[in-house]
């Protein structure tokens, strides 16, 4: 399979400060590619050199094989993008943007009227079309933003967390759109995020990056099962170094974390470690507030390879 | 909301580059059609120059045709014209796409950067020449005469807009360079030095002192002589061309120091 992207060994500074340091990814042709890290990791930096906003310090960057610092005006032609924050002009009309949007990629006038035909039936405006764009809601806007970045058919769409600061209502038209993007026209997609099920829910493979760095690759389950099998959580108070320990001495237990008042325990069998660990934190007079059995997520494996929750600061240990 | 099916596709477009002049319309007309969305961008400019033409004619003419025989509705013709272009721009709008991001998202598109500008000014030569209008009315309506006839009222209008224009170079740089708002409406302090430590009000001659020192060094000075001199001289070339070369120098200045902040403005590095 062809790469729609690859980044060699890829940096970006800002004076002193390191945002992307070193980053190789190859995203294939077709695929949704989730790239996945808490704020500041540095996600949108990598995308906007993706994008030819920002140029690398260093390393090299191919969008659809052509240098991202050499080539700008030919990664623009191939590319959509929907940038954090739907960027979009309030005083004009949904049609007057996407019409502007098309002309600036040169298409004629019956060009633009079929593109912009097709682009709504996509996402689905309604009406609202006609109407200025500082009357929509939030999820109207990120439709809109969408379709302002699919009116030129690119074959590389870029969404920079697409779905911030929706409700999970629009957030889940937004996933049903980029979904049929793909299924349909067979669109490659580079999306980050800062939600785990997010990148579950659509990414055919996962980047997790963090401070800069990408940490792992590869599909959302086989990442989840790199870890184990099964983990145990239990919401607890007054657990000291001893029933950590405790913990660790139980048969088919792999990993113990714990973050603030939460203990992960991993385990090749929860089935049959969940009651051991019951019987341990009682035992030891630790109070419990909740204990739950769940296969691995994201976050899980994102709290193995950092030490830390995506969506927190980290300040967990990590007891093996 | 409704799940809708999509059409079949249809034929499939390839992306090109739309050439500098399509760029350049595309961007020109976005801006001319926010002008009547924004009237409180254009009010003020509208009523400014009215308000101080009657007041200063009321207020003036007397004392000034008595002191030095003017026709002083003519002369103040072309200040109250000044007053209507000088600063008229689409800066501040500029200055929002920057701060929303929607100047990232016209930066993700093969638009040529220049037409980002460029495309601007041409809205506004247009807006600033559309603002002469009523100015000028006024002036007829007090019975200002031409003496180069309807080819000097042309020339009178375009000369004002290439004021207009050059000028707005000032806070499309401040815009560019800051994208901040507060600082683009800074960019208005500049409008009272041009306007009016110049010969606005009275012939240089009576001018005296540093005023009269720095109306020398003003373009502003050059300009309005250009101008008054197609209302009550005929074409006189040298005036003509002083004021042309007046605007030029501005204009130099202008559009540099705007250029030189639209390439800080999409530099990638």
């Amino acid at each position: 399979m062809t790469a729609a992207v690859i980044t060699e060994s890829i940096e970006r500074r800002f004076d002193d400060t390191v945002a992307v340091d070193g980053v190789d990814l190859e995203v294939r042709a077709g695929e949704i590619y989730g790239f996945l890290g808490p704020n500041g990791a540095g996600k949108s930096t990598v995308v906007r050199m993706l994008c030819t906003l920002l140029l690398p310090s260093a390393g090299r960057a191919l969008v659809l094989g052509h240098d991202v610092a050499t080539q700008p005006g030919q990664v623009r032609l191939r590319i959509g993008v929907a940038l954090q924050d739907a960027a979009l002009d309030d005083r004009q009309t949904g049609r007057e943007l996407l019409t502007l949007q098309a002309r600036l990629y040169g298409l004629n006038r019956v060009e633009v009227e079929q593109r912009v035909t097709h682009v709504l039936h996509m996402v689905d405006i309604g009406d609202a079309i006609d109407r200025r764009i500082g009357t929509y809601s939030g999820g109207m806007k990120r439709r809109l933003d969408l379709a302002a970045a699919l009116v030129h058919n690119p074959d590389v769409l870029f969404l920079d967390e697409p779905t911030t600061g929706l409700d999970p209502a629009s957030r889940a038209l937004v996933w049903r759109e980029v979904r049929r993007l793909n299924e349909e026209l067979g669109t490659t997609i580079f999306l980050t995020t800062q939600y785990l099920e997010e990148a579950d829910e659509l990414a055919d493979r996962v980047g997790i990056i963090d401070r800069g760095k990408l940490v792992a690759e590869g599909a959302p389950d086989e990442l989840k099962r790199s870890i184990s099998d099964d983990v145990i959580v239990a919401r607890v108070e007054g657990a000291g170094d001893e029933v950590i320990q405790a913990l660790c001495a139980i048969d088919g237990v792999d990993q113990v974390d714990v973050h603030a008042e939460e203990i992960t325990v991993r385990t090749t069998n929860g089935a049959a470690a969940v009651s051991p660990v019951a019987v341990t934190l009682s035992r030891d007079g630790v109070k419990v507030h909740s204990l739950t059995l769940r296969t691995p997520t994201l976050d899980d494996v994102f709290l193995e390879l950092t030490g830390g929750h995506i969506d927190h600061d980290g300040d967990g240990e990590h007891i093996s | 909301m409704t799940t809708t099916a999509v059409p079949a596709a249809p034929p499939v477009v390839r992306a090109r580059p739309a050439g500098f002049v399509g760029d350049l319309r595309t961007v020109a007309i976005r801006a001319l059609r926010a002008v009547p969305r924004e009237p409180e961008s254009i009010v003020p400019a509208l009523i400014i120059p009215v308000f101080f033409y009657v007041v200063n004619v009321g207020a003036l003419s007397r004392v000034s045709e008595n002191a030095y025989g003017l026709n002083f509705k003519a002369f103040q013709l072309p200040v109250a014209i000044i007053f209507a272009v000088t600063g008229i721009s689409r800066a501040s709008t500029l200055v929002t796409d920057i701060q929303g991001g929607y100047f990232d998202r016209l930066c993700v598109t093969p638009v040529r950067r220049l037409a980002l500008l460029l495309g601007l000014m041409v809205a506004d030569i247009a807006v600033v020449i559309a603002l002469c209008i009523p100015v000028l009315l006024l002036g007829f309506a007090y019975g200002v005469r031409f003496e180069t006839g309807p080819l000097g009222v042309l020339m009178f209008v375009l000369m004002a807009g290439a004021w207009g224009l050059v000028f707005t170079g000032f806070p499309y740089a401040i815009a560019l360079k800051t994208g901040n708002p507060a600082a683009v409406n800074t960019s208005f302090i500049l409008f009272f030095p041009f306007a009016f430590l110049t010969t606005a009000f009275q012939p240089k001659q009576a001018l005296s002192g540093w005023l009269k020192t720095v109306a020398t060094y003003n373009p502003v000075t050059y300009l309005l002589a250009g101008l008054r001199s197609l209302i009550s001289t005929g074409w006189d070339g040298t005036e003509l061309l002083k004021a042309l070369a007046a605007i030029a120098v501005v204009g130099t200045v202008s559009i540099s120091l705007a250029l030189a902040a639209l390439r800080g403005r999409v530099r990638r590095g």
